[in-house]
């Protein structure tokens, strides 16, 4: 009827259907779309390019459920690719309203500067770089309450804007869902070479049914995806060593999902206290309890990319 | 602020938000298990899920992809059972292909929320639950504002669970409910602890404490705990009625409490 919805892309206010699609029916950009002001192309777009057109490899951490360990990952992964002192890693968190990564990483109140060359990330070590939004607000009570047009701009700045370097590697955390964020992240770096996503989940249908839709999201703007990991994936009592599936695979988990979507199963990571209190104390899980079986996967995960 | 009593809305006798933050922190799970403990407890419940991206509540009450009608009030919401004593408007039943993302900018995800909120015929209901999506973005603002042209918006619900990474994410969710002038209702700590069914060890596989050291940071309310429990996670998988299967678990207490304590302080208001 005249009032339902159908649920279909809203074109992209770049690409010929802008205003112009049945999708657009009812979205308030409409006519400013239809008018052709938003169809040039983003300069920022070829700048983006050519400014890391000398980073050898990106690598985007997607999910599209919340708290499935996205940060975690992405984090760990930084810290293990890092741990080459031979190679130039950055973490890029566009997770404008839940930035997790500076507590993740032990840079909770660092502050980024401005310089003639850009803005300057923060480091952790000398060959590892991290930029979030987290360093630009003043106090943790603080809140970013910004539509989507706002979070894209920021998202371009740190793109364009950041005096990464020469990088070896540029990890990209991204919040949960397929909006604004996903859609900005994959046509700010569209001139550039993107090695592809690495999906996060944890066994539940309730995750893979998101997760499945990350998964449509990445086929449809061209992402390779490089693999799925599971997390949460199982939980040993440390009294009495018995496995209890606390978020159980009731649809045959991340395995049945990759199996039916043909897509690389990395990794299972068990449940384990001590990676939630690593994060909250901004430590590397692997270099606190590497012998840990949820260490141990980790390392044959980030190994194996 | 004057509710605009045109229909939708007017027969609603609360509404409240179940708010987060961080993802994954089980607002749908709290949003459906407060639902079912207050209609155990004989209200009319209604719940809308304003989650675009991840709507996961259909599957929670094992409701499927029901065809949605429309009658001259608005949207018919879909309901549990034949008694109608709990509905249910998700954009999840608007999809024709359940895999299908929806890949919305924030404009778009505006005008969305702004005819869900409008336009269901809710009925007669004594608690309307809103679940939202992590975040404080558009979907946010679009359904408080589209709530208080409405209707009066009771308050919101907070959850998180025990570490840092939650707390300090929900901290911010916190001040945009200042902002936005909602009342927080109390904070609810999910996934508190995992009690071992072999041996009965407790792990704090997410931390501990963070609840609690939230709600006296920020002057609010501590409305309960409710554990890890294998028993919630398979129930909310298969979609069925936690409240009924395990009636004398911690669990099923913790959120008996909470949504005691929840009609509390709607009824005081």
């Amino acid at each position: 009827g005249a009032g339902s919805p159908h649920a279909n892309d809203c074109p992209g206010t770049t690409s010929e259907q802008a205003g112009k699609s049945s999708s657009c029916a009812g979205c308030p950009n409409q006519k400013i779309c239809a008018s052709g002001a938003t169809k040039a192309p983003d300069p920022a777009i070829a700048e983006i390019g050519e400014k890391l057109s000398t980073v050898k490899h990106k690598i985007l951490v997607l999910s599209g459920k919340g708290g499935v360990g996205k940060s975690t990952f992405s984090a760990h992964l930084a810290h293990t690719l890092a741990s080459d002192s031979t190679k130039e890693v950055a973490l890029l968190d566009v997770d404008i309203c839940g930035p997790s990564i500076p507590r993740i990483m032990g840079l909770e109140g660092e502050q980024v500067h401005q310089s003639g060359s850009g803005w300057s990330p923060v480091y952790v070590d000398d060959n590892l770089a991290v930029m979030s939004i987290g360093f630009l607000l003043s106090s943790p009570d603080d809140a970013v309450i910004w539509r989507g047009p706002k979070k894209n701009g920021m998202i371009k700045q740190f793109l364009r804007d950041v005096d990464w370097g020469d990088l070896d590697y540029l990890i990209v955390d991204t919040p949960p869902g397929t909006s604004d964020e996903h859609l900005s992240i994959v046509q700010y770096l569209s001139s550039t070479h993107v090695d592809g996503a690495v999906i996060i989940t944890t066994p539940q249908e309730v995750s893979l049914q998101d997760v499945r839709k990350e998964i449509r999201f990445c086929q449809k703007v061209k992402l390779p995806i490089i693999g799925v990991v599971e997390n949460m994936s199982g939980f040993v009592c440390p009294s009495c060593k018995n496995t209890s599936q606390i978020f159980p695979p009731t649809s045959g988990g991340a395995e049945r999902m990759c199996a039916d979507l043909d897509l690389p199963l990395l990794g299972k990571v068990p449940l384990d206290p001590r990676i939630a209190r690593s994060c909250d104390e901004g430590k590397s899980f692997i270099n606190e309890v590497p012998d840990s079986p949820a260490a141990k996967v980790y390392q044959s995960i980030v190994q194996s990319e | 602020m004057e509710a605009n009593n045109d229909g939708s809305m007017s027969q609603v006798r609360h509404v409240v938000l179940v708010l987060s933050g961080k993802g994954g922190v089980g607002k749908s799970t709290i949003t459906t298990e407060l639902a079912l403990a207050l209609r155990h407890a004989g209200k009319k419940i209604g719940i809308l899920d304003v989650d675009l991206c991840g709507p996961s509540i259909p599957r929670m009450l094992s409701i499927g992809r029901p065809d949605v009608h429309q009658c001259d009030s608005g949207w018919v919401p879909v309901y549990t059972d034949a008694a109608k004593t709990l509905a249910l408007m998700s954009i999840g039943f608007l999809l024709e292909d359940p895999d299908e993302a929806v890949v919305w900018r924030g404009p778009k995800k505006t005008a969305m929320i702004g005819q869900f909120v409008s336009d269901v015929a809710w009925g007669e209901l004594d608690v309307l639950l809103v679940d939202t999506p992590p975040g404080t973005s558009d979907e946010h603002l679009a359904v408080l504002e589209n709530l208080k042209k409405h209707s009066r918006v009771d308050g919101a619900i907070l959850v998180t669970t025990p570490q840092a990474v939650s707390t300090g994410d929900v901290r911010r969710e916190i001040t945009f409910c200042k902002k936005t002038g909602i009342r927080i209702l109390g904070i609810v700590e999910n996934m508190s602890g995992f009690v071992c069914p072999h041996c009965s060890e407790c792990s704090n596989i997410f931390s501990k404490g963070g609840g609690e050291e939230l709600a006296k940071l920020t002057g609010s309310i501590f409305l309960g705990a409710v554990p890890l429990d294998p028993l919630l996670s398979t129930s909310i998988e298969e979609g069925k009625d936690f409240i009924q299967s395990f009636p004398d678990s911690a669990t099923f207490s913790a959120i008996s409490s909470i949504s005691q304590t929840l009609l509390e302080s709607l009824q005081t208001a």
